[in-house]
């Protein structure tokens, strides 16, 4: 294997949108890095601070309450331009929840403000108010041929516009909008998705997939690897069968 | 009395004799058969009350209703205290329908104290109008349930505003969530919170990140736990108020427990409060500050403290089959941060059993479990045992914080959980529990039959 490579994550609004657990993937990303003498360096993004895309390996959003979303978005449009270039030179991408939705074109909030979002994912997502049910639970999706777990907690619902490709399709839960069976969305090597629970210590090939990603843009080979994951798989295999369990 | 309330403490009592009878706790379950029949019952059975005291805030509700009714209890007042921590309107009435005599009368010139779910805050206060309300803190907690935070608080804000100018208000000058509701209030303020340069902590959940009127950040010269502490807003807007009731010299390692200086109006007494943490110095205050709009003395409500028991499952000792076993509850990030911080004891290495579950009092969403800093505590595990529903989702994240035998099997069963951790458990060495808020009330109820105490519901 090659020696010696570094990645550079850029985490983006790190103290602000960390509603879920959302540190977890960056500890993932980390340790599954680590476990390969890959060294991550983690650049924290704070509102006001300069973003290097050409130092970039990988983004990560996670997610926030409507309060928090507003205070970002106008820090988060002047990067806005940045984040689809990068986008478009295959740049990976991770937005969980809340950062997903700002990913997407608008975010229409539970006032009824529209929030303009990065415009990283054609998507729309609206808030039908706090007197409609906020999209709750456990959620079981298919991803690449294998489950992919998590929780879901979001009142904004996510409508994915034609030709965009779903992350994954729902087997329980919600996903984007509780209606269309849709979850996520993926465009190049970004990924969107409202799962969080961590996502990614419980789901390590996803985990894999965004750090091959990477390393293949960074490297041109992706090869990890592979690790033992067995208390990742006990987790997994525990929520899988905790949510679809509790689904019928 | 109206029929209809005769009836309903009737059948309420009913029910408490035959669930007791039974053998289970079931706190909750008279009042819940009550109020079906008068649903005007906690507001009928509350206005025989000389006072109340309603106590709320994501954290230590418990701790300082229990803080509170023994100041009160040692000052000589007659107190009803929903103490097994039912805290939703089942829970006052069953309270209430408790306490109520033979003659369908609540004993005379009693005072309530009682602890108040966050979203039942609205209703409470409707129905019992308190003396005083005690608001401790503003946390994260089961957003699966609440929603986002600042829904609850807009939930306060409302309640206040509606509140009568006799209601006086205890609330948290530290936290600046719930200090910044003083804005609101038409009756009486006090303010209590922490005066010592303590050295301060990172948490990474911790909310209230600026002044949710003025847009400005807050900044901290000081935090002691999650967003508690020294605060200001950076455009020098608005600060930390002085608090009236404060603690001074603190020692954060007095033996079993914390001391402090309790101030107020002038007075000083020492407290040796048999509580570890800085959340439960903030319990303490909360319960201070109550029993100040209460009329009770200084000296009284510092004595009281220092014989402070710990209510059920918070950091409460038991002995189980002659090894001591110690139950510290940690349902969110920021009171199980409280409670790890806790044993970072120079030279100790821990035997922990730690469980997991995701009932809907707990939180269905596990995900909290990576906002709380497992690896501080590492350098001081010498085993660990993981249970309940969600085992595997912590031996993970302990996986992570590079606990010994976080690959070991899980036991999902609380029981067999318990067993494990009390069979592996190294002679004379102490087992120390770190549930989730159903595995609390599971566990403890395992560990007090075994260890022969009364269970919660009955517990002095």
């Amino acid at each position: 294997m090659m020696a010696g490579r570094s990645l550079r994550l850029a985490h983006l609004y790190p103290s602000l949108m960390n509603l879920y657990g959302d540190r977890g993937n960056v500890m993932a990303l980390r340790a599954r890095c680590a476990a390969r003498d890959i060294d991550l360096q983690v650049d924290p993004i704070h509102i006001g601070d300069v973003w290097d895309p050409e130092r970039t390996d990988i983004v990560f959003i996670g997610g926030g309450q409507d309060r928090e979303q507003r205070r970002i978005a106008a820090d988060l449009q002047s990067k806005a331009g940045a984040l689809r270039d990068y986008r478009d030179a295959d740049g990976v991408i991770l937005a969980v929840c809340g950062g997903y939705q700002l990913f997407g074109v608008s975010y229409r909030d539970s006032d009824g403000d529209v929030i303009p979002g990065a415009g990283v994912f054609d998507a729309v997502s609206i808030h039908p108010g706090s007197a409609i049910q906020r999209c709750v639970g456990n959620v079981v999706a298919i991803w690449d041929g294998e489950t992919l777990v998590g929780f879901e907690n979001h009142g904004g619902r996510t409508y994915l516009n034609e030709g965009v490709e779903p992350l994954a399709e729902v087997v329980t839960g919600f996903g984007n909008n509780g209606g269309d069976g849709t979850e996520g969305a993926r465009v190049r090597n970004a990924f969107g998705t409202y799962l969080h629970g961590a996502l990614l210590p419980k789901n390590p090939r996803l985990a894999d997939r965004v750090l091959q990603r990477a390393l293949v843009r960074r490297y041109g080979d992706g090869k990890l690897a592979p690790l033992p994951d067995v208390v990742e798989t006990r987790a997994h295999a525990e929520t899988l069968h905790r949510s679809l369990r509790a689904a019928r | 009395m109206e029929t209809r309330t005769q009836v309903a403490v009737l059948a309420g009592k009913l029910t408490r004799a035959a669930t007791r009878r039974g053998g289970h706790g079931g706190t909750a379950l008279p009042g819940l058969i009550a109020e079906k029949i008068d649903p005007a019952i906690v507001r009928r059975l509350g206005a025989q009350l000389d006072r109340s005291a309603l106590i709320t805030g994501t954290n230590g509700k418990t701790t300082t209703a229990r803080m509170l009714a023994g100041i009160l209890a040692a000052d000589g007042r007659r107190v009803v205290h929903n103490r097994a921590g039912s805290n939703l309107m089942r829970g006052l009435a069953s309270t209430l329908i408790e306490a109520t005599r033979a003659d369908g009368r609540l004993p005379a010139a009693a005072t309530g104290v009682f602890e108040v779910d966050e979203a039942t805050l609205p209703a409470a206060t409707a129905a019992t109008r308190p003396s005083v309300l005690v608001i401790g803190n503003l946390l994260r907690d089961q957003l699966d349930r609440y929603g986002e935070v600042d829904a609850v608080r807009d939930q306060w804000l409302r309640t206040i505003r509606d509140l009568p100018a006799a209601t006086a208000l205890a609330l948290n000058a530290d936290d600046p969530s719930v200090a910044t509701l003083a804005d609101e209030a038409r009756g009486r303020v006090v303010l209590f919170g922490v005066d010592d340069p303590l050295p301060s902590v990172s948490d990474h959940a911790a909310e209230a990140r600026w002044n949710p009127t003025t847009g400005a950040d807050f900044v901290y010269d000081r935090v002691f736990y999650a967003h508690i502490g020294h605060w200001r807003c950076a455009d020098g807007s608005l600060q930390r108020p002085t608090p009236q009731v404060r603690a001074t010299a603190v020692d954060r390692d007095a033996a079993d427990g914390v001391a402090f200086d309790l101030s107020a109006e002038g007075r000083t007494a020492r407290v040796r409060l048999p509580l570890r943490g800085l959340y439960n110095v903030y319990n303490a205050l909360a319960a201070a500050a109550a029993a100040r709009v209460l009329g009770v003395d200084l000296d009284v409500a510092a004595e009281a403290l220092n014989h402070t028991r710990a209510a059920f499952g918070r950091q409460e000792r038991l002995v189980v089959e002659g090894r001591p076993v110690w139950l510290l509850l940690g349902k969110n990030p920021a009171g199980l941060n409280e409670a790890l911080r806790t044993l970072h004891t120079p030279g100790a290495r821990h035997h922990l059993l730690v469980l997991l579950n995701d009932r809907v009092a707990d939180g269905t969403d596990v995900s909290w479990i990576w906002d709380t800093d497992w690896e501080a505590l590492t350098p001081y595990v010498q085993s660990v045992v993981v249970g309940g529903a969600r085992a595997a989702d912590m031996a993970l994240r302990l996986q992570y914080a590079g606990f010994p035998g976080a690959d070991a099997p899980v036991e999902r069963d609380i029981e067999a959980a318990l067993q494990r951790a009390l069979q592996t458990l190294p002679p004379d060495a102490e087992l120390t529990v770190l549930p989730t808020y159903t595995a609390m009330l599971e566990v403890r109820e395992r560990l007090g039959r075994r260890a022969g105490v009364p269970p919660i519901w009955e517990g002095a």
